[in-house]
């Protein structure tokens, strides 16, 4: 267990390095610039005054070697520092949004592997069948389709002509959210308060755009699964298992799709970022509470603190889900030692 | 052994095998006919490509698209005497088949076994599989002694195949083989991936689990030496054909097929004083849409004019011992 | 990637541009011959792209109205004869749209390719045959970007740049660079230890001399897959911050802008304005999928699946 925990501590010191590199670049990049929050706080028509005195206040005033330095020290205390707009605390203020995304963004990855993986294993399994090509075809196509505009095609179609599902939100007007909301994923939040009505409710919500986000993205599972299967099929241990008697299906399952996770769960980590970058994307079109739409708000009034401190957690999550991932490979492969 | 003893446990009768290919037909086997007793050591031995994995896989209908069984039947007739058509079998009979009654090992020892499952838990498997209510138990244990016969230490079932040496890997699989009791264990090139000091433990322990099991040993092989050691007869292939079946003595003492012949040449004789290594002429025949004639025919030395028009049949000749042997040439075509 | 392993070191590189286009028509026309469905994929590929760039050189030939034209029909009128994809609701023709968008988007997505090619290929190249600090210090930077999710880079420059096309490419093309610069490095590692590389050292052949003859023409071929395949994300990119308003200004036709502005008149049943730029930027991604994808099996075939 402890050799687990140090292998842990070992790689989260590890994300560090480049979640500094992509912080000095946002920093720097935001102040190089052209366009100042000041002006779009104040109003473009404020006194040069009250323009400097807010910048003084803010420090921006500061050579931008200094301002670093300071942002550097924050960060090493753990402060995010404060929204430039809204006065508020950067680090609540994410924290607050941060639950939506992990839940669509978690919601999307198992419709993705749902649809994904079984889908590549039936194309290995008949390769150059009608279904495999078949497949094929639908798993370059979807690659295709602009994350957005399938969120909207969906709209059209299942909340507008046939009115199955809602077209935006995470809850309906119904449901009271304070009542259950304790982490702010509200399907643990429901279950846990016992509100299976509240619960249906958050699931009908999040049904579209988890399977915007999760079709689209889909395409890339398949093509991996069906080619990593193909390469575990022709295996001599699935042949030397047929030959001892053992059932088609346990081969496949059992033997063949178990190894051939490997190369897919690493190639999760990666695709982790796809993910999350699709959910911003299906925020945006879903009016999903999440941090992908605070970034983008946030953008257009240069809030410097929120968007660094947005990137920062982004980073983070990323390198925390690779993380997880070289888990699972240990977990799964008995040759992998951490 | 005397022949009436013996009966047949397995028919291979007529069987033609196809592989179509872009450029043609492969004709990996023709039209082979062969008969297994039980009880026996039989070698099936011959060069890459002639045919004889492509047979040891089809005698468990393991055989992959594109490869094609396009006629022939092999017959089984085990311990309850009822013959059955392997080819004909459905799905269920032959998972049935597979593994209990017919066991076969492999070439490749380190790919043999999955790398993600532990060697007790791939004995479990195996016994789930054909006796579904069997407890964990009892298989443990069972695995732990077959494990013992095979001279592993019963320790070594919780271990996984990448901590395994090669010639433990391959006693494994003997044991998966072996652990429910087949009547015919059939081993495809089961020591050309281990060293030569396992491969010496190898035919020692195989006569001895034969001896034990009561086993019917099908060795496929292209090391002649190692099939000499335990064999009691030799079938020689060549261009996907049968070209001589004989008691093992006969093979190497008078071998009659020029091919048999050749392969003897060969060997270098330690005892001889040889100047030179000899070779057969030519190259391995090219098996798409093969002409009519025997396929040895261009690199046979005794070559006559029909060799290359018409296929020779097989014929019986007496063999050592009272034995029969046959042999498929035609320079013993007309001698009574 | 093989490298031409010639006995004395090799004095010709496996990819010279004649000796590329010669393999590219030796295998189209053995593939013609064979009717594999991969060929069919690399022709499919072929045709839309091409259709798309007719359209994009001629778009008179497939539209008479002017795009930015707020009178050439009634306003959020459905599909008809005359406005055969309708109208918007600042009464312009949204089929002049859809045509004239093309010129943007592939504009954008081209250079932005281009431009991360220029910067990214050069930087692995010195990268992979220092192979020292340097090596590691650009290394570290590129994965720390390649792992993050592009587009959220992509939106913060393109949110600090600011509108224009200039700026969105650069926004684009920054995401980018990464995959070629990983791409060239691997390449260079490995063919730099080839035998042929080291003989022309050997002989005295500068640095220089050595990455441009012979680690340059090797990695070119796959250069050219990457370029395809990115072509086709950067539009997906480009589309994307559109769509966020992160784009272009309102003069110029833009799919991505459109499919947002028709966002906001679909709780009406507006399905026209959504439906046809988007679809349009699908086919436009898939084009070039299909060429990268096509291509790719030609340069390096991979063996069939038995």
């Amino acid at each position: 267990m402890r050799r687990i925990l140090r292998y842990v501590a070992g790689r989260l010191l590890l994300t560090i390095p480049m979640i500094f590199v992509l912080v000095s670049l946002i920093f720097v990049i935001l102040r190089i610039m052209p366009g100042d929050p000041v002006s779009v706080m104040l109003g473009e028509h404020a006194l040069p005054e009250y323009l400097a005195q807010k910048k003084h206040e803010l420090g921006l005033d500061k050579p931008i070697a200094a301002q670093y330095l300071d942002y550097l020290g924050q960060l090493a205390k753990g402060d995010l520092g404060k929204s430039m707009n809204t006065e508020e605390r950067v680090g609540p203020v994410i924290l607050e949004k941060l639950p939506a995304t992990l839940e669509l963004t978690f919601f999307g990855l198992a419709v993705c592997l749902a649809i994904g993986i079984p889908l590549g294993v039936r194309a290995a399994r008949r390769r150059r069948s009608g279904q495999d090509f078949g497949i094929r075809l639908y798993a370059n196509v979807v690659y295709c389709i602009p994350v957005f505009w399938m969120g909207l095609m969906l709209q059209l179609i299942f909340s507008l002509w046939f009115g199955v599902f809602p077209i935006a939100g995470r809850t309906g007007s119904r449901v009271i959210v304070s009542d259950f909301d304790v982490t702010g994923l509200y399907v643990i939040d429901t279950l846990m308060h016992g509100d299976l009505e509240a619960l249906g409710d958050v699931l009908w919500h999040l049904a579209l755009p988890a399977i915007t986000l999760g079709v689209t993205l889909s395409g890339i599972f398949v093509r991996l699964t069906r080619a990593n299967m193909l390469d575990a099929l022709k295996a001599d241990y699935v042949l030397a298992s047929r030959a001892r008697g053992i059932a088609e299906g346990k081969v496949v399952y059992g033997h063949a799709l178990k190894n051939a996770l490997i190369p897919i769960v690493t190639m999760l980590g990666l695709q982790f970022s796809a993910l999350l970058a699709g959910a911003i994307l299906t925020e945006t079109t879903f009016s999903w509470p999440g941090m992908g739409r605070l970034l983008l708000e946030r953008i257009y009034n240069r809030d410097y603190p929120v968007i660094q401190g947005v990137i920062i957690i982004y980073a983070l999550i990323v390198s925390v889900v690779s993380l997880i991932v070289d888990l699972l490979y240990a977990i799964i492969d008995p040759r992998v030692k951490l | 052994m005397p022949e009436t003893a013996a009966a047949s446990i397995l028919e291979i009768d007529e069987l033609s095998i196809a592989y179509p290919i872009s450029i043609g037909t492969v004709r990996a086997v023709d039209r082979l006919s062969l008969s297994v007793r039980k009880g026996e050591v039989l070698g099936i031995v011959g060069e890459s490509g002639c045919g004889k994995s492509t047979l040891g896989l089809s005698i468990l209908k393991l055989l992959k698209a594109p490869g094609r069984i396009t006629s022939g039947e092999i017959r089984f007739k085990g311990r309850d005497g009822i013959e059955r058509d392997i080819l004909a079998m459905g799905e269920r009979e032959l998972l049935s088949l597979r593994g209990r009654d017919i066991a076969m090992i492999f070439q490749s020892p380190l790919t043999s076994l999955d790398p993600l499952m532990s060697v007790r838990k791939h004995f479990i498997e195996t016994m789930r599989a054909h006796e579904s209510g069997i407890s964990e138990k009892e298989a443990v244990a069972r695995a732990g002694d077959i494990l013992v016969d095979l001279g592993i230490d019963r320790s070594r079932l919780d271990e996984f195949p990448y901590q395994l040496s090669g010639g433990m890997r391959q006693r494994i699989m003997i044991g998966l083989g072996l652990i429910l009791n087949p009547e015919i264990l059939l081993a495809d090139e089961p020591t050309t991936a281990l060293d030569v000091i396992v491969e010496a433990g190898f035919t020692e322990l195989l006569l001895k689990l034969k001896r034990q099991y009561d086993l019917t040993v099908l060795l496929i092989s292209h090391n002649l030496g190692l099939v000499a050691e335990i064999a009691d007869r030799i079938a020689v292939m060549y261009g996907g054909r049968l070209v001589e079946l004989a008691p093992v003595g006969d093979i190497f003492d008078s071998p009659l097929h020029p091919y048999t012949r050749g392969l003897m040449d060969c060997v270098p004789n330690i005892l001889l004083d040889q100047k030179e290594l000899l070779a057969m002429p030519g190259s391995p025949p090219d098996l798409v849409d093969q002409g009519p004639g025997c396929p040895f025919a261009p690199r046979c030395p005794k070559a006559m004019e029909v060799c290359s028009s018409k296929d020779p049949a097989l014929l019986e000749r007496p063999g050592s011992g009272g034995l029969a042997r046959s042999v498929a040439c035609w320079l013993y075509e007309g001698e009574a | 990637m093989n490298g031409n392993k010639d006995a004395a070191g090799g004095t010709r590189a496996k990819y010279s541009p004649a000796s590329g286009i010669a393999r590219l028509i030796g295998a189209f026309s053995a593939g013609a011959r064979r009717y594999r469905i991969e060929w069919w994929i690399l022709v499919a590929g072929i045709a839309i792209v091409l259709f798309i760039a007719i359209m994009t050189a001629f778009p008179g030939f497939f539209t008479h109205y002017d795009p930015n034209d707020q009178n050439a029909g009634p306003q959020l009128t459905a599909p008809t004869l005359a406005h055969p994809f309708g109208t918007d609701n600042l009464q312009r023709d949204v089929a002049a749209r859809v045509v004239y968008g093309a010129q943007t988007i592939l504009g954008v997505a081209f250079a932005a390719a281009l431009l991360s090619a220029i910067v990214g290929i050069p930087l692995g190249l010195i990268s992979g045959f220092a192979g020292n600090w340097l090596d590691k210090l650009l290394s570290l930077v590129m994965d720390s970007v390649y792992s993050f999710p592009g587009l959220i880079l992509a939106i913060s420059f393109a949110a600090m740049l600011g509108p224009g096309v200039v700026n969105i490419t650069l926004a684009v093309s920054v995401v980018y660079i990464p995959t070629y610069f990983r791409l060239v490095r691997g390449q260079t590692l490995q063919i730099k230890q080839e035998l042929y590389v080291e003989a022309a050292g050997a002989i005295g052949a500068r640095r220089s001399t050595i990455l441009a003859k012979y680690v340059f023409p090797n990695v070119i071929a796959t250069v050219v897959v990457v370029f395809s395949l990115n072509i086709a994300d950067a539009i997906m990119t480009e589309a994307a911050l559109s769509y966020i308003g992160l784009g272009l200004p309102a003069g110029v036709p833009d799919w991505g802008m459109d499919l947002s502005m028709g966002k906001k008149f679909l709780p009406s049943g507006v399905w026209w304005m959504i439906t046809y730029p988007g679809l349009m930027i699908m086919i436009l991604a898939l084009g070039f999928t299909m060429l990268g994808e096509g291509l790719s099996e030609i340069l390096n075939p991979r063996l069939q699946e038995y």
